[in-house]
């Protein structure tokens, strides 16, 4: 999971990375869930932030965005959570830049896919392991 | 064998940072660096440009304004804080960073981000892709009959637009309505879930705010007080923003 700058770092702290924690632990099983090294307070920025989404300097945008791919490639995981609109896209287009084919979800596709609740519809970031999920 | 030094022309002052300095609290502690480079160790936009925080900050201790207020690097630079989280000083950098962007001619500044600030000025919902607010409750309305009628379990799901009173007042990034309203559905289920009583408004609905990343103080603040103003014209106790 990636944890947003504006969430964490900027705003409430290491107590809401806990929270975040707590939420996705619950939904994805304990087992599933593999945290990137640093994190927390301490998390890389994606490179999303800041309006660089929008700057017109995607190559400096990926280059900087390396780093947190990266990140992600160690740690095995097959499914990356973005909880920050601009993190979303940002790590959305690495994976696919730099070929690395891990899936990023939001978070609430997660709760609802969990919950049973998720519709056909709103499965867009879903790989195909879980695209049939409790349909 | 080290390098020649690097040798600053004679009489030369630094009014960029000094001007920044008195703007920050504690002058923003820009002159407590002892150099030591754990900004530039944790900072993914190190390199770029042949820039650098440590290095950003250095020059403009040492004066050298022109190069300090013109590196397209300020634009590089998500101002994500990892620098001065990280810095046994304390000292704001990304700030300096954001006075950097305002050094820049507003047209100068990358299209991109003024355009989309521009957009959200243009509308009343503050929407940075234009998207009107009568198209943005027509969406969330069309969304939800669809979501209503075809999925089974979900047939009292709600999603109000200037629900007055509601709790919360929740922004909805432009993205969703316009390019993939499908998204907008996971987001109110939890809601509906949990019992929340919430609502959108047709004023000041986005969640952006790129006028922040334009370094336009003016209209940024524009964006925000409108919408302030929509909540409280809601009369809504809390203002959920999703970005």
């Amino acid at each position: 999971m990636q944890d947003p700058c504006q969430l964490v770092r900027k705003t409430y702290g290491d107590p809401v990375a806990e929270d975040l924690r707590f939420v996705v632990k619950a939904v994805v099983g304990e087992e599933n869930f593999i945290d990137m090294h640093p994190n927390k307070s301490n998390n890389y920025c994606c490179g999303g932030g800041g309006g660089f989404l929008q700057s017109g300097f995607p190559e400096a945008r990926r280059a900087y965005g390396a780093l947190k791919n990266k990140q992600i490639v160690d740690t095995g995981a097959t499914y990356c959570i973005a909880p920050c609109h601009n993190c979303h896209s940002q790590i959305h287009d690495l994976s696919h830049h730099f070929g690395a084919n891990y899936q990023v979800t939001h978070l609430w596709t997660l709760i609802c896919l969990s919950m049973g609740m998720l519709g056909e519809n709103e499965r867009e970031y879903l790989g195909d392991d879980l695209r049939e999920v409790g349909l | 064998m080290a390098e020649a030094a690097i040798v600053i022309g004679e009489g030369r002052k630094s009014f960029f940072m000094d001007k920044v300095k008195e703007i920050l609290p504690e002058g923003g502690n820009l002159n407590l660096c002892y150099t030591c480079g754990t900004c530039a160790a944790g900072c993914p936009a190190s390199g770029l440009e042949g820039m650098d925080p440590r290095l950003f900050l250095r020059m403009a201790a040492m004066g050298m304004d022109e190069e300090v207020t013109t590196t397209p690097w300020v634009w590089m630079c998500s101002m994500c804080q990892r620098c001065s989280y990280a810095c046994p000083m304390n000292i704001n950098i990304p700030q300096l960073v954001y006075y950097a962007r305002q050094a820049w001619p507003r047209d100068k500044r990358p299209k991109g981000i003024i355009g989309s600030c521009d957009q959200a000025l243009r509308t009343e919902g503050n929407s940075a892709m234009g998207a009107s607010s009568e198209d943005f409750e027509f969406v969330v309305g069309d969304v939800l009959e669809e979501v209503r009628e075809s999925q089974p379990g979900q047939e009292n799901l709600t999603a109000p637009v200037n629900k007055h009173g509601a709790m919360y007042f929740l922004n909805q990034n432009s993205r969703e309505p316009v390019t993939e309203p499908d998204e907008m559905v996971p987001l109110w289920k939890i809601l509906n879930h949990v019992g929340a009583d919430w609502t959108y408004g047709t004023l000041g609905w986005a969640a952006e705010n790129y006028c922040m990343f334009a370094a336009d103080d003016e209209a940024w603040e524009r964006i925000v007080r409108n919408k302030v103003k929509a909540v409280e014209d809601l009369g809504c106790k809390y203002w959920l923003n999703t970005e």
